[in-house]
């Protein structure tokens, strides 16, 4: 046995944790435990959410700037007149000056990409079928940065030029049609044209696979009576959670009405914000308990090391030293146990994710690890056992070395 | 010859302030000289546990002066004491006191990795001398309580002269030990005091080994009572 190599602090924290194996052990054990479940509750939540979140802003903007509704004026300034206001039925306009609005949009920061969007109601017609569909006139290079529409594609590519059109498959599926085949177009102001079915889409949305119909902007602008106009701009900012912000600030430099998905999904929203802060609870009861763990452990230790201090202090050990000990021991369980911790939430996460399905088959959520998770969870350990340490510690450093050699 | 301890009406109360105050020293004049060999004797309850506590700065005085070294005491914060400790003063207590989870070679160590830091070369150099000299080669790497009693503080006085005290303290180093293994740990103190000319102060009950020494002070109810040399 070579002479030891470890600074005097560690030496004797080491040796002390080892003489006491099964105290250490359990204390380990219980670290271990309270990390594999911060970290594994935090990676699934995570995972979870952004699962939700994808899945909702797969198909929708992340910001829509509209026209203001239309309101009534009153026609007499007159308080003691009778008049009945009553809500005006909205018809389909056009953005004022849409190009500068599109302009104003890109200028701003945060934001990725705009699209302009012609879209309006009108029926698709073959044979004796009937079915009410949404137009929408975009520029597919622009639109496929708002909706990832490369990547629903099942037919064709999402690419629409003259009178082709790319619809869902369910649409195709009740209009008994398929790429290469033509759809009659009708919209509500009567204008009609046969439009060349050129992709299929499957968004995982029935209901938009059933109503949504691609075209030109130019095309959708002349069937929907909307020349040289635009309905909505779609636009896609760099963080989502972004949107409300940016949507709040373009409202003001526009005077459009704007609206973020955070608004039009408040409800899911504040499902996922109480998800998270009962996670952060869970979170810090575990923190607490394991907190808890490690100091009786040491505080038990420290009675049962008197005799050690008490020799440790006649050698010439300062308390500032003995203090330091027992903070370091509580460092290395945290540290050890949340090393382990993360091992164990990895394993969970294998084994849950193989485990749990999505009706597809899919697995529900990805067994990888966020680096970052698991790094902070380390810390939090180390920085948990360092304080849980801090009682003990300074009972230990306290201790009068006389009174210690003679326990 | 300069003095190693110096102490100039010494007195030591506990409970101070409280209404059991007792006082168990009650003004110690005593003067160890550098390489001394000296006993402290008396009766049980006279005292001299607690003033070889005092003279080791484990524990501070209630009033009067106390030199270790030439440095006065009294003004000395915690820190400065434990730094002066570790500098001149060794233990051997009665009940040996290593500390378990180390082996024979690292109790030895221990003095000075917690004055460098960290186990040096030349420390580990000196402990095996040490153990070697005090009979215990081939047991270094042994843990403290796989030693009998005799090894043991065999190993605690090669451990308090690890550093090269010039002041060792022993507070019964005998006391549970048979007569043939407490002669061989008294003539071991003795040999290092001669070779090494650390002065010793020895806590005895035992009269043959008191009259080894070169002078005894009998401590009866915390005053000196008799001062006596060979």
């Amino acid at each position: 046995m070579a002479r030891p190599k470890l600074p005097f602090e560690f030496l004797v924290a080491l040796r002390f944790l080892r003489e006491g194996r099964m105290q250490t052990a359990l204390i380990l054990l219980g670290v271990t435990g309270g990390v594999a479940v911060i970290v594994f509750l935090s990676q699934l939540i995570s995972q979870l959410q952004a699962t939700i979140i994808d899945r909702v802003l797969g198909s929708q903007a992340h910001v829509v700037m509209r026209p203001l509704e239309e309101a009534n004026q009153r026609a007499l300034n007159d308080p003691a007149s009778i008049a009945v206001i009553e809500p005006r039925a909205q018809r389909l306009r056009s953005i004022d000056q849409w190009e500068a609005m599109v302009k104003l949009a890109e200028a701003q920061p945060r934001v990725v990409a705009v699209s302009p969007v012609v879209s309006g109601p009108a029926f698709a017609l073959r044979g004796r079928a009937s079915k009410s569909v949404a137009l929408m006139g975009v520029d597919a290079d622009r639109y496929r940065r708002i909706v990832k529409m490369d990547g629903y594609m099942t037919r064709g590519t999402f690419h629409v030029e003259g009178t082709n059109a790319i619809i869902g498959i369910e649409l195709a599926k009740d209009l008994g049609v398929t790429v290469g085949d033509k759809v009659f177009v009708r919209a509500a102001g009567g204008r009609d044209e046969l439009l060349q079915i050129t992709g299929l889409f499957d968004i995982g949305n029935k209901d938009l696979n059933r109503r949504w119909v691609f075209t030109t902007m130019k095309l959708a602008q002349s069937l929907l009576d909307l020349p040289g106009g635009v309905s909505n701009i779609d636009i896609t900012v760099t963080d989502i959670f972004d949107a409300q912000d940016v949507s709040e600030r373009l409202q003001a430099g526009s005077g459009l009405t704007v609206d973020s998905w955070m608004t039009t999904n408040s409800q899911l929203l504040a499902a996922l914000r109480n998800q998270t802060v009962s996670n952060n609870l869970i979170r810090s009861f575990v923190i607490v308990i394991v907190a808890l763990g490690i100091s009786s452990v040491l505080v038990v230790s420290v009675v049962q090391k008197q005799k050690e201090i008490g020799i440790l202090r006649a050698m010439g050990t300062s308390s500032n030293r003995i203090m330091g000990i027992f903070l370091l021991q509580g460092g290395l369980v945290g540290f050890t146990g949340a090393l382990a911790g993360v091992g164990l939430a990895w394993g969970l996460l294998q084994f849950f994710s193989s485990v749990y399905r999505t009706g597809d088959g899919a697995p529900l959520f990805q067994p990888q690890l966020d680096t970052g998770i698991a790094l902070s969870a380390a810390l939090i350990a180390l920085v948990v056992g360092v304080l849980a340490a801090l009682i003990p510690a300074r009972r230990a450093a306290k201790m009068d070395p006389v009174q210690a050699i003679r326990a | 010859m300069t003095a190693i301890v110096s102490l100039r009406n010494l007195r030591k109360s506990y409970g101070v302030g409280t209404p059991v105050e007792t006082e168990v020293l009650h003004g110690i004049d005593i003067e160890l000289d550098e390489g001394e060999f000296c006993a402290l004797i008396g009766p049980s309850g006279s005292g001299k546990s607690t003033l070889l506590n005092l003279i080791g700065l484990l524990e501070r005085p209630t009033s009067g002066d106390l030199a270790i070294a030439g440095s006065e005491t009294a003004g000395l914060n915690e820190q400065a004491l434990t730094v002066l400790r570790g500098r001149h003063i060794g233990f051997v207590f009665q009940f040996h006191h290593l500390l378990p989870a180390f082996t024979a070679l690292e109790n030895v160590m221990m003095p000075s990795i917690i004055e460098q830091g960290v186990a040096t070369a030349d420390a580990e150099a000196i402990a095996r001398d040490l153990l070697l000299r005090v009979g215990l080669k081939g047991h270094e790497h042994k843990k403290a309580n796989q030693l009998s009693g005799g090894q043991q503080q065999r190993v605690a006085i090669a451990r308090a002269l690890s550093r090269s005290p010039r002041l060792i303290l022993a507070d019964e180093p005998t006391g549970n030990l048979d007569t043939h293994t407490a002669d061989d740990i008294f003539a071991l103190l003795r040999e290092f005091n001669r070779e090494r000319g650390s002065a010793c102060l020895i806590v005895t009950h035992d009269p043959r080994l008191a009259a080894r020494c070169d002078r005894r002070i009998e401590l009866v109810d915390g005053r000196v009572a008799h001062v006596s040399s060979a």
